[in-house]
C-alpha cells in the first residue's frame, strides 16, 4: 500500500476510537512533558551555572607569568631549573599572545589603591581596568546606567555597596563626577650600580606622584564583574582598562620589578589571555608554555564541571523517561485493542489482498502518529510546566530580594529530540501489536464476531 | 488467466487438515478439482463438507497441508505470503455470506479499499469505482454507509468491491445465505451476468442445490472433505 493511504487509513481509524486515541496520546504528551521538563531544567541550570562562571572569567582565562615568578614564591631558581630559560613578559610576548589562535584579547591587570573624593568625603577603595571586550560577555547585566562611552572615556561604573557608601540613592549618583586620588609611579633613569655583572646593572627605579583624576560617574552594577582569579579583584571602581593603564598608578608589583633584571624594558607581572570559550583554554595554555611563560587556568574545574552536568543531564532524562515508559505501555495497550476490536477488519483487508507488511505498516503508522502528536503537545507541556515553574521560582526570588532568572531552557535540540524519540518509542511500543496483527491468519479473522 | 490448459484454477489432491489435540481434523482430504476459465461452478455441500475450506484454499486465503493448487499459472502452495497477497489482490474478488463491508465506510470507500491495495494511482480509481458500482446497479449510493443499505444492496457493494480490481476468479462463499430467496435470486442473476458478459470464473460455495443446479454450470459436491461428485447437474 501506498504511503499516502497507509496515512489516510491510519488517521481514519484512530478517529473511530478518538477517545482512545486522544487519551494515548496525552500519555505520550505527559511523558514527552516530563521528559522536557526535567531536561530543560538541567540544561537551563547548566546554562545558568555556565554564564555566571563564564562571567566571571574563571574558565576562559589563561594567566601568563614569567616562569621564575611563580619559582620565585617558592625557591630560588638553581642552574638546572627552567627559569634559566624564562622569557621576560614584555610587550613582545605580549604581541606574541595576541597572535595565538583562538586568542580574543590579551590584557595587563590594572588594580590599585585609591582614595576617592566625592560630595568633599574621602573613601579608600580599589580600582580596576576594565577591558571593552567586557561589554559583551554578560558581566554588566542589569546594569544601571551604561557601560564606558569608549575605551578611553574618563568614565567610572561603580559596584553597588561602594556606590551605597557614596550616597544613600545610588542611582542618584548616575552623571555625577568623582575624583580619584591615586600614586603615579614615575621611572627614574637608570643608574649603574657599580660592579659589572651585576643582576640590577640596568635596573631603573622609580618615584611615587601623587596624582588626582576626575571622572563622570556611568553605571552602578549589582555585581562584581569578573572579581576573583583572573578577573579585576575587589575592584569596586571601574574604569576603562586603558585609562587605567595611562594613569601609570603604582601597583603591588611594581616594587618586586624595580629590583628585577627587565634590561630597561617595560614588563608585565602578569598578562591575562582570553580565549574564544573555555573549551579552548587547554590547547591555548599548551601553546604559552611553549613559549616559555608559567601559565594558570581553572581548565580542569571546567571539566569537573561539565562531567557533573552530564552526569545531572543523565539522571534527569532516565528520571523523565520513567512517564514516556509508562505511556509507552499505554501505546501497546492501545494498539492490542485495536487488534482485538479490528480482526474482522484485518481478515477482510488481508481477503482483500493486503500484504502482511500492510497491515504491520498500518499499525506502525499509527503508532507513530500517536507518537508524533504525543510529542509535539509533551514538548508544550514541557515547556508551560518550565514557564509555571519559572514564574513561581521568580515570585519566591522577589520575595527574597534576589534578581529573577531563567531556570529552564528549552532549546531547538530539544523539541526536535523529544518528538522523534516519542515517535521512536511509539514505534518500538507498536512492534509486537503490529507484528502480532500482520501475522493474523485470515480465514481466523474473518469468522472473528 | 489460466493454468495453461485452459484451466483457472486445478487443484490436485488437496487436503486440509487441522490438529485439534490428538485428533486430526480432515476438512479438505485429497480433493482432486478442475476449473475452467470462465466457468461458474458450484461446491455443494452440507455444514462442514468443506466446501468453504476448498474456496479459501483456492482463493489463496490458506495453504493446503497436502496436495497443489494451481492457478493464475503458478503453484499457490509455493508463493510466498506477499505473493499469495497479490494474487488475492490483483487475481482473485471475494464475495462473503456476511458482506465484510467495513462499517465506517462509505460504499465508495469499501468498493475503493482493494484498488488502495494493489496500489492504483488515485487519478484512475474514481472512475474504477464508479463503473463497479454502475454493474451492480449502486451508483446513486456512493456515499451511503453499509448500516444504511439492505442486505441485498450490501451484497451488490460487496460483489462491486470484488469487481472493482478487474480479477479473474471470483470467490463467492454462500452470497445468498443472509438473503431472502428474492434478493438471492437478484444477486444469483447478477453473478451469472458478471460471468456471461465478462468471461469470469466463478466459483460459488452454497448449501442450496437449486439455486446452483439453476445458475452454475457444474457442480462438485463435496462430505465430509471429499468431493463426492464433479459434473453433475441433476
Amino acid at each position: 500500500m501506498k504511503a499516502g493511504d497507509l496515512g489516510e487509513l491510519a488517521l481514519r481509524n484512530l478517529r473511530e476510537a478518538v477517545l482512545r486515541s486522544t487519551l494515548t496520546t496525552l500519555g505520550v504528551a505527559v511523558g514527552v512533558a516530563s521528559l522536557v521538563a526535567w531536561l530543560s531544567l538541567g540544561i537551563g541550570l547548566q546554562a545558568l551555572a555556565t554564564k555566571r562562571l563564564s562571567n566571571s572569567g574563571l574558565f576562559d582565562t589563561v594567566i601568563v607569568t614569567q616562569r621564575r615568578n611563580l619559582q620565585s614564591m617558592r625557591r630560588p631558581p638553581t642552574e638546572s631549573s627552567p627559569a634559566k630559560n624564562a622569557r621576560l613578559l614584555d610587550e613582545d610576548a605580549k604581541k606574541e599572545l595576541e597572535r595565538l589562535p583562538n586568542v580574543v584579547e590579551v590584557y595587563s591587570q590594572v588594580r590599585f589603591p585609591t582614595e576617592v573624593r566625592y560630595d568633599g568625603t574621602p573613601y579608600s577603595t580599589i580600582v580596576a581596568g576594565i577591558p571593552a571586550s567586557a561589554q559583551g560577555n554578560g558581566s554588566f547585566d542589569g546594569i544601571q546606567g551604561s557601560f564606558f562611552s569608549g575605551p578611553n572615556a574618563e568614565e567610572a561604573i561603580l559596584q553597588i555597596e561602594f556606590a551605597k557608601d557614596l550616597s544613600t540613592q545610588p542611582s542618584s549618583l548616575i552623571g555625577k563626577d568623582l575624583v580619584v586620588r591615586y600614586a603615579e609611579r614615575q621611572a627614574l633613569p637608570p643608574q649603574a650600580s657599580g660592579s659589572p655583572g651585576s643582576n640590577n646593572a640596568d635596573a631603573g627605579g622609580f618615584s611615587i606622584v601623587p596624582r588626582e583624576k576626575k571622572l563622570r560617574i556611568v553605571g552602578i552594577i549589582e555585581t562584581e564583574p569578573a572579581a576573583g582569579f583572573g578577573g579585576f579583584g575587589s575592584g569596586r571602581l571601574l574604569i576603562p582598562l586603558e585609562v587605567a593603564s595611562s594613569l601609570r598608578a603604582a601597583q603591588v608589583n611594581d616594587l618586586r620589578d624595580a629590583v628585577r633584571t627587565t634590561n630597561g624594558k617595560p614588563v608585565y607581572p602578569s598578562l591575562t589571555v582570553r580565549a574564544k570559550s573555555a573549551s579552548l583554554v587547554q590547547g591555548i595554555e599548551t601553546a604559552i608554555k611553549d613559549m616559555g611563560f608559567g601559565t594558570f587556568s581553572l581548565q580542569d574545574a571546567t571539566k569537573s564541571l561539565q562531567v557533573f552536568f552530564k552526569i545531572f543531564d543523565m539522571l534527569l532524562f532516565i528520571f523523565g523517561s520513567l512517564a514516556l515508559a509508562v505511556a509507552t505501555l499505554g501505546i501497546v495497550n492501545t494498539l492490542v485493542m485495536a487488534i482485538l476490536e479490528r480482526r474482522r477488519e484485518i481478515g477482510i483487508l488481508k481477503a482483500l489482498g493486503a500484504a502482511d507488511r500492510d497491515v504491520k505498516n498500518l499499525f506502525f503508522v499509527e503508532a507513530s502518529v500517536m507518537g508524533f502528536f504525543g510529542g509535539v503537545f509533551g514538548v508544550g507541556f514541557g515547556w508551560l510546566v518550565g514557564r509555571a515553574v519559572t514564574f513561581g521560582i521568580n515570585v519566591y526570588l522577589k520575595r527574597q530580594s534576589l534578581p529573577p532568572t531563567d531556570v529552564f531552557s528549552v532549546p531547538w535540540w530539544l523539541v526536535l529530540m523529544a518528538i522523534v524519540l516519542a515517535v521512536l518509542v511509539s514505534l518500538a511500543a507498536g512492534l509486537y501489536p503490529a507484528s502480532r496483527a500482520a501475522k493474523l491468519n485470515p480465514v481466523e479473522a474473518l469468522r472473528y464476531e | 488467466m489460466t493454468t495453461g490448459d485452459g484451466m483457472a484454477v486445478r487443484a490436485e489432491q488437496v487436503s486440509r487438515h487441522y490438529e485439534m489435540g490428538s485428533a486430526v481434523i480432515r476438512a479438505v482430504d485429497d480433493v482432486t478439482l478442475q476449473i475452467r476459465a470462465g466457468e461458474f461452478v458450484a461446491l455443494l455441500g452440507s455444514s462442514g463438507s468443506g466446501k468453504s475450506t476448498l474456496l479459501n484454499l483456492m482463493a489463496g486465503l490458506d495453504r493446503p497441508t497436502g496436495g497443489a493448487i494451481f492457478a493464475n499459472g503458478r503453484n499457490l502452495s509455493e508463493l510466498s505470503s506477499l505473493e499469495l497477497a497479490r494474487y488475492r489482490s490483483r487475481t482473485v474478488g471475494m464475495v462473503f455470506q456476511s458482506f465484510n463491508l467495513l462499517p465506517r465506510m462509505t460504499l465508495e470507500e469499501n468498493v475503493e479499499l482493494p484498488l488502495r491495495l494493489a496500489e492504483v494511482d488515485r487519478a484512475e480509481r474514481g472512475g474504477r469505482v464508479q463503473e463497479a458500482l454502475e454493474r451492480v446497479h449502486l451508483e446513486n449510493r456512493l456515499t451511503h454507509r453499509p448500516s444504511e443499505l439492505s442486505g441485498g444492496e450490501q451484497q451488490r457493494a460487496a460483489l462491486a468491491r470484488a469487481l472493482v480490481n478487474r480479477p479473474t476468479l471470483l470467490f463467492a462463499d454462500e452470497p445468498t445465505g443472509n438473503l431472502d430467496s428474492a434478493t438471492g435470486e437478484s444477486i444469483m442473476l447478477l453473478l451469472k451476468e458478471i460471468q456471461q458478459k465478462l468471461g469470469m470464473t466463478i466459483v460459488m460455495v452454497t448449501h442450496e442445490r437449486p439455486l446452483a443446479e439453476r445458475f452454475a454450470d457444474r457442480i462438485a459436491a463435496l462430505a465430509d472433505g471429499k468431493l463426492l461428485t464433479d459434473g453433475v447437474k441433476s
